[in-house]
């Protein structure tokens, strides 16, 4: 998926994933895409009510050998 | 929509209670909520300049592990629990602890304090100190940092009065 702005929170735990998401979302514009990393087994839940409470879409959420990757437009 | 708020009121002063106030407050800042601390009694070391002074104590706290942040995993499942007597007997307990403690946090990646206060700060979560026990514990307004707001009871309910979420920590 095509992506403009990257944000590696791997290796963080609650809330800091959300808390850099939340900062990393401010510096792009409406309808440009954050692709997050995480190992956060928490973030999973946490980026789907992050997403829900904000109006951002997260457009797609992916594990691969206890690594979450995250799709999310900016509202 | 109105913008959602939330209050909370921070009563304690040790490092392991530091956290759910900062985490909530800057967590509630990055889902848009207007939010607000009031510090009260030992709450008040949470906004002192120096942090250092937060420490976690294992006497009397039957529900918390004592483990080792480090050597093999067989070592670090062991929990080191010891009764109360003896804790309150070794000088220094309280700092080697605390100094594990800091060091499990950082192995976890969880924010430290200093970190998480911050970051609230950052996103205007506004924090108000009560004068009363500023006064009481004989504390000077410089001995906090900047940008704290002094007030009362009824300044908490000013504010609380009209929030969604209000918590008592």
């Amino acid at each position: 998926m095509n992506f403009d702005k990257e944000l590696d929170a791997r290796g963080l735990n609650c809330p800091l994933p959300i808390l850099r998401a939340k900062k990393a979302l401010a510096e792009v514009s409406t309808g440009q895409v954050l692709k997050i990393l995480s190992t956060d087994p928490g973030s999973v839940k946490d980026f789907a009510a992050f997403a829900k409470q904000t109006g951002n879409e997260l457009l797609s959420t992916a594990e691969a050998g206890g690594e979450f990757t995250f799709f999310m437009k900016k509202k | 929509m109105d913008t959602k708020k939330m209050a909370i009121i921070a009563t304690k002063g040790t490092l392991d209670w530091a956290y759910p106030p900062f985490i909530l407050a800057s967590t509630a800042a990055a889902l848009g909520y207007e939010t607000q601390i009031f510090f009260t009694f030992y709450g008040l070391q949470l906004v002192r300049k120096d942090l250092s002074v937060l420490k976690v104590s294992p006497l009397g706290n039957p529900g918390m592990p004592m483990k080792m942040p480090f050597g093999p995993k067989w070592f670090k499942s062991i929990n080191w629990n010891m009764p109360n007597a003896i804790q309150a007997i070794v000088p220094g307990y309280e700092s080697v602890a605390t100094a594990l403690m800091k060091q499990t946090i950082s192995n976890n990646g969880v924010a430290t304090i200093p970190e998480l206060r911050e970051l609230c700060q950052e996103a205007e979560v506004k924090f108000i100190a009560c004068q009363m026990t500023v006064e009481l514990f004989g504390f000077e307004h410089s001995d906090f940092i900047d940008g704290l707001e002094y007030g009362g009871a009824a300044t908490f309910f000013e504010f609380a009065g009209e929030t969604d979420i209000c918590l008592f920590i």
